[in-house]
C-alpha cells in the first residue's frame, strides 16, 4: 500500500470548497483510493453529497450525548458512502458559545488515536472559512495534511482569504511538512478570471492547479444530494472533477512553500486586472458635506 | 533498609542515610549526565556579575519565578469574605485545587471551594451544562446562602458569559431565582492575585447594590455615620482585621468591614467542623452603601471596587498598607477626620509604646540594608516603616507593581535621608532579585516563602512577610496592622538580626568577643 496521503482544502466561505472537494473525492475514488473525509466545519456539510444526507452525526455531538470523547467508538462516527468513501464529521458547538476551534482539535484527536486513518489511501480536510484561529490550523500542523488545496474564484474577498491561508500555511511549513499543493479556481465568471488566478498563483509561489468551469449540472447534482460524479458521470463537469483529481493525484510532493503578499501587493494586483479601482487619496475620510464644499 | 518502625527516619535525615547516599550517586553518574561540577561552578559565579546582572534585566520574553498569583485565587479570597459564602470557580477543577491547598498551606485552615469541573467537551460546547449542575450540586450538597463565581482561564477563552449562565441556570430550576450568585470575570492571564480579588470584591457589591444583575432593584443611599473598611488581599488577616476592628471599637465608630475572612480562616478545634465561619452579612453588604465614607487599606488591590464605592457617592480614602508609626496615624487621623471622633487616649498610649520599642532597637536597625518583594501595596506601606526605623530599602521589587507604582515608591525614597541609593522595580520577578542581591548586597531579604531559594542562594537572610506563608506557623494569626502590628513586625525584623549577628559572633576564641547575652 502506498504511503498516506493527507490533503486539505482550505478557502472563503461559500466558494464552493465542499462541492469540490467532494466532487474530486469522487473522482479519486472511482480511480481505486480508498477515501477518508474528515469534514472540520461546525456546520458538518462537508459530506452531504458523499452520504447522500442531511447532515451525519458529528463526532462532537455524539461525544456530548456519550458523556465525554472518551466513551465514543470509532464505529459511532463513521459513515460510508459512495465508492465506499467513508465520512467523518467533526462538528462544533452552537454558534456563539464555546469553542470550534479546539473542537476540531478534539475530533482529529479521536480519530488519529482511533484508527480512523487505517487502511485509507487518502484522508481529506475540509475547513471551514478562513484559517481563524490555531485550532483550524490543526490540519496544517505538523503529521497531518502534507498538501493544501486553496479553493477560491476571482472575487476579491476570495483571495484575501487564499492570501490568509497561506500566511498559515507558512507559520508551519518552516517546521514541518506541510505545503501548499495549489489553488483550484471555482469559475464565478468575473472579468479576466483565470488570469487573475493564474497571477495570483504566482505571486503565492504556486500554481493554479485547475480552472473549474460554471456548470449548472453542479446545481442539479446539489439538489439531489449527489456528487457530479455520481449524477452525470458522463457529463462535461464530471470530466473537469476527473481531471482535477488527476492533477491532484499526481501532485504528491510537488507542493510548495506558500510566499504570502502583503495587503498592498495584493490590491495592487486587484487594481492591475482592473478589479478594483485606484483609491482617491483626497476623499478618504471626508464627509458628504465637506466633499460639496 | 535504614527505616524501621522503632525508630522512624524523618526525610531530613533519612535520605542521608548510606543506602540513598548509594542511590543517589549511582543515579548522579549514569543518568542524569550532568555538566562537570567545574562548569557548572563557573555558571554559578557568572550568574553573580554585573554583566550577567544587565542581561538578567535586559530580558524580554520570559519571566522566572514571578512574585505573584493568578485572578481566581484572589476571588477565592475576596469570596470566602463573606457569611456562609461557597466561592464557585466557573472552569477546570485542577486550578481550583491549586486554590483551596494555596490557601490551606498558608493558613493551615480547610478553605472549601467548588469548581464546576470544565473538561474538553464543554471546551468545545462552551460551560453552560457545568454552570447548570454544578450551582445545583452546590446549593443542595453544601447549603450556602451565597455562591459567588468567578471564572478561570479556560472558561474566559472560549467567552463563556457568566451573568447569562447564571440566569440561564435558574431558569433552567439548578438554584431558586431568588438565590443569590454575585459574579466576576477574572481571567487568570490578565493581572494577578490582586486584580481577581478587586473583579470579585467589585462584583459582590455592586450586585447587592445596583439590583441584583437585573433581578431586583437597585439600592437608594440613605447617608448615614458609618464608614466602610475594605482590607484588601492580605496573608495577615487573621490577624490584621481583628485588630482593625479593636481600634475602630476604642475610637467608637460605627464601621463595616466589607471582605472578612478572618473568621474563617481562624476556626477553632472543638469538635466541630465550620465551613463557614463569620464574614460580612448580606444584610451589612447592602446596609453598607449607605455608609458616609469608605476607606481601603490596599488601593492597588482594589481599584475598580473603590471607582464603584465613589460613583454611589462616598467619600473614599485609599491606603497602601500602612504600617509602623506614621502609617497608623495617616489611618487613625483619616478615621477621626471622616467621624468627627477623638483618637482615645488608650491608642495614643499604644502609639507611644511602639515609638519607646523602636527608639530601644533603634540603634540595630539604622543603616541595615533590606531588599524587598511582594504585592504593591505592601510594598509601599513597609518600605515607609523600614525608612520610619532608620532603615534602607535598597531594592524594592514587585511583580504585579507598575510603573506608576514604582513611581510612588520612589518619591517616598526620595522624601527620606535614608531612601538614597535606593531602588523600585516594578514588573520585576525573583531571578531579576538574584542578580540585585548577587551585585548590590543587602543585609536581609523581606518576602514570602519563595524567597527561601534566594536566602539559601546568595546567603542574605529571609524575614517573611507576605502571601503566602507555607515554611513558618500562625504568623497569618499576629497582625502587623496598627501599632500593635507595628510591633510585631518591628520583632521579626530585630529577631532576624539578632539571628544573624549571634551566628556571625560565635567562633570560640575568634569571633565570640561579641557573642554577648545582652543585646
Amino acid at each position: 500500500m502506498a504511503a498516506l496521503r493527507q490533503i486539505a482544502f482550505y478557502g472563503k466561505g461559500g466558494i464552493g470548497k465542499s462541492t469540490t472537494s467532494q466532487n474530486t473525492l469522487a473522482a479519486l475514488a472511482e480511480m481505486g483510493q480508498k477515501i477518508l473525509i474528515v469534514g472540520c466545519d461546525p456546520k458538518a456539510d462537508s459530506t452531504r453529497l458523499i452520504l447522500h444526507a442531511k447532515a451525519q452525526d458529528t463526532v462532537l455531538s455524539l461525544a456530548a450525548e456519550a458523556g465525554s470523547v472518551e466513551d465514543l467508538e470509532i464505529e459511532d462516527v463513521l459513515k460510508v458512502g459512495y465508492r465506499d468513501i467513508r465520512c467523518v464529521e467533526s462538528g462544533g458547538p452552537e454558534p456563539g458559545v464555546g469553542c470550534a476551534g479546539r473542537g476540531v482539535i478534539t475530533s482529529i484527536n479521536f480519530l488519529e488515536e482511533n484508527g480512523a486513518y487505517d487502511g485509507v489511501d487518502y484522508v481529506s480536510y475540509d475547513v471551514l472559512g478562513d484559517v481563524v484561529c490555531g485550532g483550524f490550523a490543526m490540519p496544517i500542523r505538523e503529521n497531518k495534511a502534507q498538501e493544501i488545496y486553496i479553493v477560491m474564484s476571482g472575487e476579491m474577498m476570495a483571495m484575501y482569504a487564499a492570501n490568509n491561508i497561506s500566511k498559515g500555511i507558512l507559520k508551519y511549513a518552516n517546521s514541518g511538512g506541510v505545503r501548499l499543493g495549489g489553488l483550484v479556481c471555482n469559475e464565478r465568471q468575473t472579468d479576466k478570471e483565470l488570469e487573475l488566478a493564474e497571477a495570483l498563483a504566482g505571486k503565492l509561489g504556486t500554481k493554479l492547479i485547475h480552472f473549474v468551469p460554471r456548470d449548472n449540472i453542479v446545481q442539479h447534482a446539489e439538489l439531489r444530494r449527489m456528487t457530479v460524479i455520481e449524477y452525470a458521470p458522463e457529463s462535461k463537469q464530471a470530466a473537469e472533477y476527473r481531471t482535477l483529481a488527476e492533477k491532484v493525484h499526481n501532485n504528491a510532493g510537488n507542493g510548495t512553500i506558500p510566499t504570502p503578499i502583503t495587503m498592498d501587493e495584493l490590491e495592487d494586483l486587484l487594481m492591475d486586472f482592473g478589479i478594483m479601482k485606484k483609491e482617491d487619496e483626497s476623499v478618504i475620510g471626508k464627509t458628504a458635506a465637506e466633499l460639496a464644499a | 533498609m535504614p527505616q524501621n518502625v522503632e525508630k522512624v527516619l524523618d526525610h531530613e535525615n533519612l535520605f542521608r542515610e548510606p543506602e540513598y547516599k548509594a542511590m543517589f550517586d549511582n543515579k548522579r553518574s549514569q543518568f542524569e549526565f550532568r555538566v562537570p561540577a567545574e562548569e557548572l561552578a563557573k555558571q554559578i559565579e557568572y550568574a553573580k556579575t554585573w554583566e550577567y546582572r544587565e542581561k538578567n534585566f535586559a530580558r524580554e520574553a520570559l519571566t522566572v519565578n514571578p512574585a505573584k498569583a493568578c485572578q481566581p485565587l484572589g476571588a477565592v479570597f475576596a469570596a470566602v469574605g463573606f457569611e456562609k459564602t461557597l466561592p464557585f470557580v466557573h472552569g477546570s477543577q485542577g486550578c481550583v485545587a491549586y486554590y483551596r491547598s494555596h490557601f490551606s498551606r498558608h493558613f493551615k485552615e480547610p478553605t472549601s471551594c467548588v469548581s464546576s469541573s470544565m473538561t474538553e467537551d464543554a471546551a468545545v460546547f462552551g460551560g453552560l451544562n457545568n454552570m447548570i449542575d454544578g450551582l445545583a450540586n452546590t446549593y443542595n450538597l453544601y447549603k450556602p446562602e451565597m455562591i459567588a463565581v468567578s471564572t478561570t482561564c479556560m472558561a474566559e477563552v472560549i467567552g463563556d458569559d457568566l451573568d447569562a449562565f447564571i440566569k440561564t441556570s435558574k431558569q433552567k430550576g439548578s438554584i431558586p431565582a431568588e438565590f443569590d450568585v454575585p459574579f466576576a470575570h477574572t481571567p487568570a492571564f490578565v493581572g494577578s492575585h490582586i486584580t481577581g480579588y478587586d473583579n470579585a470584591l467589585q462584583g459582590i457589591i455592586k450586585y447587592f447594590w445596583d439590583g441584583k444583575a437585573g433581578q431586583g432593584t437597585a439600592l437608594t443611599r440613605i447617608p448615614n455615620e458609618s464608614i466602610n473598611f475594605i482590607g484588601g488581599f492580605d496573608g495577615f488577616v487573621c490577624g490584621n482585621l481583628p485588630e482593625i476592628r479593636r481600634m475602630l471599637d476604642l475610637m467608637g465608630v460605627e464601621h463595616t468591614i466589607l471582605c472578612d475572612p478572618s473568621d474563617v480562616w481562624n476556626t477553632p478545634t472543638d469538635g466541630e467542623f465550620r465551613m463557614y465561619d463569620g464574614g460580612t452579612t448580606k444584610a451589612q453588604v447592602e446596609a453598607a452603601i449607605n455608609a458616609k465614607a469608605t476607606i481601603s487599606f490596599q488601593g492597588y488591590s482594589t481599584e475598580k471596587t473603590m471607582k464603584l464605592i465613589k460613583e454611589h457617592g462616598h467619600d473614599t480614602t485609599s491606603f497602601h498598607h500602612p504600617m509602623g508609626v506614621t502609617g497608623t496615624d495617616a489611618f487613625l487621623m483619616k478615621v477621626s477626620e471622616l467621624t468627627g471622633k477623638p483618637i482615645p487616649a488608650e491608642l495614643e498610649k499604644e502609639r507611644g509604646r511602639l515609638v519607646d520599642a523602636i527608639a530601644d532597637s533603634q540603634a540595630h536597625l539604622h543603616g541595615k540594608r533590606f531588599a524587598l518583594y511582594g504585592d504593591p501595596d505592601l510594598m509601599l506601606g513597609m518600605t515607609a516603616f523600614l525608612l520610619e526605623l532608620g532603615a534602607e530599602p535598597v531594592h524594592v521589587l514587585s511583580t504585579n507593581g507598575d510603573n506608576e507604582w514604582a513611581g510612588k515608591v520612589q518619591a517616598l525614597l526620595d522624601a527620606s535621608p535614608f531612601g538614597k541609593n535606593c531602588k523600585a522595580y516594578p514588573k520585576a520577578d525573583l531571578w531579576h532579585m538574584r542578580s540585585l542581591l548577587f551585585t548590590e548586597k543587602v543585609d536581609f531579604l523581606i518576602g514570602n516563602t519563595y524567597g527561601k531559594y534566594l536566602e539559601r542562594d546568595c546567603g542574605t537572610p529571609l524575614i517573611r512577610l507576605g502571601f503566602p506563608i507555607f515554611d513558618r506557623h500562625h504568623y497569618h494569626r499576629f497582625p502587623i496592622w496598627g501599632y500593635q502590628g507595628g510591633l510585631r513586625v518591628l520583632t521579626m525584623l530585630l529577631d532576624e538580626y539578632f539571628e544573624a549577628l549571634d551566628a556571625n559572633t560565635n567562633g570560640i576564641g575568634t569571633t565570640d568577643y561579641s557573642y554577648d547575652i545582652i543585646r
